[in-house]
């Protein structure tokens, strides 16, 4: 039997016009001439540089892309550039304030919370959406949080202890500052 | 001090030079009290790590940098007829295609090359491309056309030995010569047996899936090569692609600084390695290929399948008689290097047994090659011996840990010699039985569809010794710090930690005075590949040794420099100390300075394991478990585990990777299959929406008892190694809990919803309650 692959030659792989966004990242508006089909993973990884958000599977199934979108955790794997046009974008190299690590960062290098580390900024990143619509989250909402996030190390009882802990801290630093307002 | 060896031997009429590296530093004690080992640090690399700065493989940018991609095979067994790259070619900004039509016939996988007209699996490799861009690369694979004459194909591994099976390889469907063992007489075992059970057991194809792919950034500058690759040895790789570009080995620099996991499947390198090398040479830019994920689960290694047929015989009493196991062993399509999956292993040696007989046969089939996979063969082999011993426990009337009590060895029985921690297996039953209460918390009522059980599994592997060759050099510095420089690599096990430990202990400095170089060929002395659990124990010692020697000329320099005898100096904590003195007479710093610009350096190295004892690691694991009987689902609620891993160097760390393996274990127990449409020869589930790792919704309580006790006639530092063995016993412990559960064996993994309930429907409904 003989077989020709044909079938993709109707697929001519015209290159659509590259289009403008702009966006925030991290706080710093960026302007980018990005090819409509470029996924926000790979607008940040390729045209930014900014590699600390993985690319894993490439299909939305395991988590290690996680940034935060206008608030939200998403997967940058599954989302267009140009669809994010005008967001704001948080990704694991704009958590840490010059040396000082986010809690959540530091509770993971506390508690051992990752063994390779590639799925660890996505990890990070799904914890700080939680953390930051809801700062007093259970047990199970912490879990809930990092359960499109694969490990395959199987550091998950660190990550959630570290998501814990990273609750303790926010929440103590949170009543510590309430005092202060209280008593000014 | 290291003194180099070498003796002739003639061995057979062949002549074999044999070197060793003997350092007679005597071992810590099993009682030394230490200041860094034993504590629970964290990593050294956490910073990097949670701020998204480590720098993986996938992560390397380098100005004109170039991205690749591979077409692969769509058929399972194919020849090309014709391939015609011209179109992919004109495309806007390609700048490489490489295929048979005119890359170097480079042999690759024994009895192939690195393009060949022949493909053997669905993945193969055809052709590949280096772009501007990722996605103009994938858009120029698709306009390659290509011509394939499909070949008959075969996939499943007892269909592959039949006489009418299509051939992989003109000598047959047979990899290599099948493994034969026996001791004693088996036979005359058998006939001796009051009790006898027999059993045939399968395990599935399991994928690593590390979540960094395999892939690697090459870039050429004049006649010399740097390849960034995501490897668990970047001395294999540099060897094998320095062979394969005809390149001398000092012109080949290989770097891995942090990786995304390896799990065994990148101990050796692979055909991309070499393409995009080749690609970086035709393109004159560096050129990154990674695969993606689908290529990752396709033609990256997997566990290799195995069917296996169990007989074990015993008397009443419990004492084994015989163990014969056959065992078949899914190769793939073609032969990999690394470490074996030596399926028989644990059947000669895990109980005592005077007559043992093992028939392991490799069978090649049209599927990506097998590459070993954290404790390869071990992992399948406990899944059948493991069962086979609860179910003789039970044809005996016998406990199955008293079972294994009563076939205790404190020899290795395949070359007779003692293990230099004879006690290690039966203090790792100790702890778990103590632990979970065994022989009282049994059985359990039925709760409407729920019914428990609990399992017990045990294991030994033989890699955690670790092994010579293995180098390291220290500086110590002007200022009292250090710089350690070995070629080994941290695969994310925590191996920088714990030789960063290991130094300074060894120097007498504090943890954050040392930085650790490794996981490069252009600065760090040779190093083996990081795996079988060995890097600890193989490079541990060799660091010791350099350190060893750095501390005793830093004492001699005190000695001078303080104008106190020698003998009554030492060095804790970077500081010099005076015998008994409360304070100390000055810092390594202040030592260091006095001689400045001199730095204080040696090399170290790993000395021989001991040639008259055998060096195992040892582990017993138990599993508590719920199965719905209505819905098939097993529920995991508590894994209590031990294991002999000689002294703990990081508990903290090593807990980690314990709870990590049984992870592992868990997912090749209940959820992780390679499904294989064998009419198709297609992998139906190269992804991670179907092949299912566990998630943190699937991870009941998991409980690590420390054995901690060092192993001193295993290496100076005492301790062994931990990566592999937590896993080797989950599976079989949940399918015995399974079996206490319902009566019911399961006798292939994964055991998930649907072999679950068609076991149970085989059952009549009234034995189940």
């Amino acid at each position: 039997m003989t077989v020709t692959t044909t079938k993709e030659e109707q697929m001519t792989a015209t290159v659509t016009e590259p289009t403008t966004v702009l966006l925030t990242i991290n706080g710093i508006n960026r302007l980018v001439l990005v090819e409509p089909r470029r996924t926000l993973l790979d607008l940040l990884r390729h045209d930014l540089a900014l590699t600390g958000t993985k690319k894993v599977c490439d299909m939305g199934n395991c988590g290690a892309c996680t940034v935060i979108v206008d608030g939200l955790a998403k997967y940058s794997c599954l989302l267009l550039a140009i669809d994010c046009d005008g967001s704001h974008i948080t990704t694991i190299e704009g958590l840490a304030k010059g040396n000082n690590l986010d809690p959540i960062q530091q509770a993971f290098i506390d508690h051992d919370a990752f063994q390779c580390g590639f799925c660890t900024s996505g990890q990070i990143m799904s914890l700080r959406a939680l953390l930051d619509a809801q700062p007093d989250p259970t047990d199970e909402e912490i879990e809930l949080a990092v359960t499109g996030n694969l490990c395959r190390c199987g550091a998950y009882p660190n990550i959630v202890a570290a998501g814990r802990r990273a609750v303790d801290i926010e929440s103590n630093r949170a009543s510590v500052d309430r005092d202060r307002q209280g008593g000014d | 001090m290291v003194t180099l060896n070498v003796t002739r031997k003639n061995q057979e009429g062949e002549v074999k030079i044999e070197v060793s590296e003997l350092d007679t530093i005597s071992p810590w004690s099993a009682t030394e009290s230490f200041a860094v080992v034993g504590k629970s640090v964290p990593r050294l690399e956490g910073n990097e790590k949670v701020t998204g700065r480590a720098r993986y493989t996938y992560d390397v940018r380098l100005p004109g940098q170039l991205y690749a991609r591979v077409l692969r095979s769509p058929h399972p067994h194919a020849r090309i007829l014709a391939i015609d790259t011209s179109r992919a070619e004109q495309l806007n900004g390609v700048r490489a295609v490489l295929s048979i039509a005119n890359a170097p016939a480079i042999p690759w996988y024994e009895k192939s090359f690195i393009f060949d007209r022949t493909l053997r699996f669905i993945g193969d490799e055809v052709a590949a491309v280096a772009a501007e861009t990722e996605e103009i690369a994938d858009d120029a694979i698709r306009l390659i056309d290509v011509s394939y004459e499909v070949i008959p194909h075969i996939t499943d591994l007892e269909e592959a030995l039949g006489t009418n099976a299509p051939r992989i390889w003109p000598e047959g469907n047979v990899a290599g010569d099948p493994k034969v063992y026996a001791r004693g007489d088996p036979e005359a075992g058998f006939r001796q047996a009051e009790v006898t059970i027999e059993g045939i057991y399968h395990t599935n194809v399991a994928l690593h899936n590390s979540l960094e792919p395999h892939g690697c950034t090459a870039s050429w500058e004049g006649d010399r090569l740097t390849l960034w690759s995501s490897t668990q040895s970047v001395f294999t790789v540099r060897q094998e692609i320095a062979k394969a570009l005809e390149l001398s080995e000092n012109r080949l620099r290989v770097i891995k600084e942090h990786m995304g996991g390896g799990f065994g499947a990148k101990q050796i390198s692979w055909k991309q390695d070499v393409i995009a090398s080749l690609l970086s040479r035709e393109s004159g830019r560096p050129v990154q290929l990674m695969l993606d994920r689908r290529a990752e689960n396709l033609a990256a290694g997997n566990r290799n399948g195995t069917i296996q047929r169990v007989r074990l015989g015993a008397l009443r009493n419990g004492t084994l008689t015989a163990i014969a196991a056959d065992i078949l062993q899914g190769r793939g399509a073609y032969a990999t290097g690394g470490e074996a999956s030596d399926v028989s292993g644990m059947y000669k040696t895990l109980y005592r047994c005077p007559n043992v007989s093992t028939h392991a046969t490799n069978v090649y089939i049209n599927t990506g090659p097998a590459v070993a996979f954290r404790a390869p063969g071990h992992v399948e082999a406990a899944f059948a011996l493991e069962q086979a011993m609860d179910e003789l426990a039970t044809a005996l009337d016998l406990d199955p840990v008293e079972l294994r009590r009563r076939n205790y060895s404190e020899i290795e029985q395949i070359e007779g010699k003692p293990y230099t921690l004879p006690e290690g297996l039966r203090l790792c039953y100790d702890r778990v039985t103590e632990a979970v209460d065994w022989s009282t918390n049994q059985k359990w009522a039925p709760d409407g569809s729920k019914r428990r059980g609990v399992g017990f599994a045990a294991h030994d592997w033989v890699a955690g010794s670790g092994h010579p060759p293995g180098y390291a050099w220290i500086e110590l510095l002007s200022d009292g710090t250090a710089n350690v420089v070995t070629g080994t690599q941290d695969i994310g096990t925590g191996t920088r930690t714990g030789l960063a430990q290991v130094a300074a202990e060894e120097l007498g400095l504090p943890l954050d005075s040392i930085t650790l170089h490794l996981g490069d060929t252009g600065v760090g002395p040779y190093a083996p590949v990081s795996s079988g659990s060995a890097t600890q124990a193989t490079m541990g010692p060799a660091i010791r040794s350099a350190g060893r020697d750095v501390r005793q000329q830093l004492l001699q320099v005190a000695a001078v420099a303080l104008d106190i005898p020698v003998e009554r100096l030492h060095v804790r904590n970077g500081s010099v100390w005076n015998d008994q003195d409360a304070q100390p007479v000055a810092t390594v710093a202040e030592i260091m300075q006095k001689i400045s610009p001199h730095t204080l350096q040696a090399k170290g190295a790993r000395s021989p394991n001991p040639p008259e004892q055998a060096i195992r690691t040892f582990g017993a694991q138990f599993a508590d478990i719920e199965v719905d009987i209505e819905t098939g689902e097993i529920t995991v609620l508590r894994i209590v585990t031990a294991h002999d891993v000689g002294r703990i160097i990081n508990p903290h760390i090593i807990d980690s990777q314990v709870v990590g393996g049984v992870i592992q274990g868990i997912g090749f127990g209940l959820t992780e299959e390679r499904i294989l449409d064998h009419r198709l020869g297609r992998v139906m589930n190269p992804n991670l929406e179907e092949y299912n790792v566990p998630t943190v919704a699937d991870i009941p309580r998991i409980e690590h008892l420390h054995v901690d006790v060092a192993d001193t006639l295993a290496n100076s530092t005492g301790a062994k190694g931990v990566g592999e063995p937590p896993l080797i016993p989950t599976a079989p412990a949940i399918a015995n809990a399974f079996f206490n559960a319902t009566g019911v064996r399961l006798r292939s993994n994964p055991l998930n919803r649907a072999r679950v309930l068609d076991e149970l429907a085989g059952m009549k409904s009234g034995s189940l309650t």
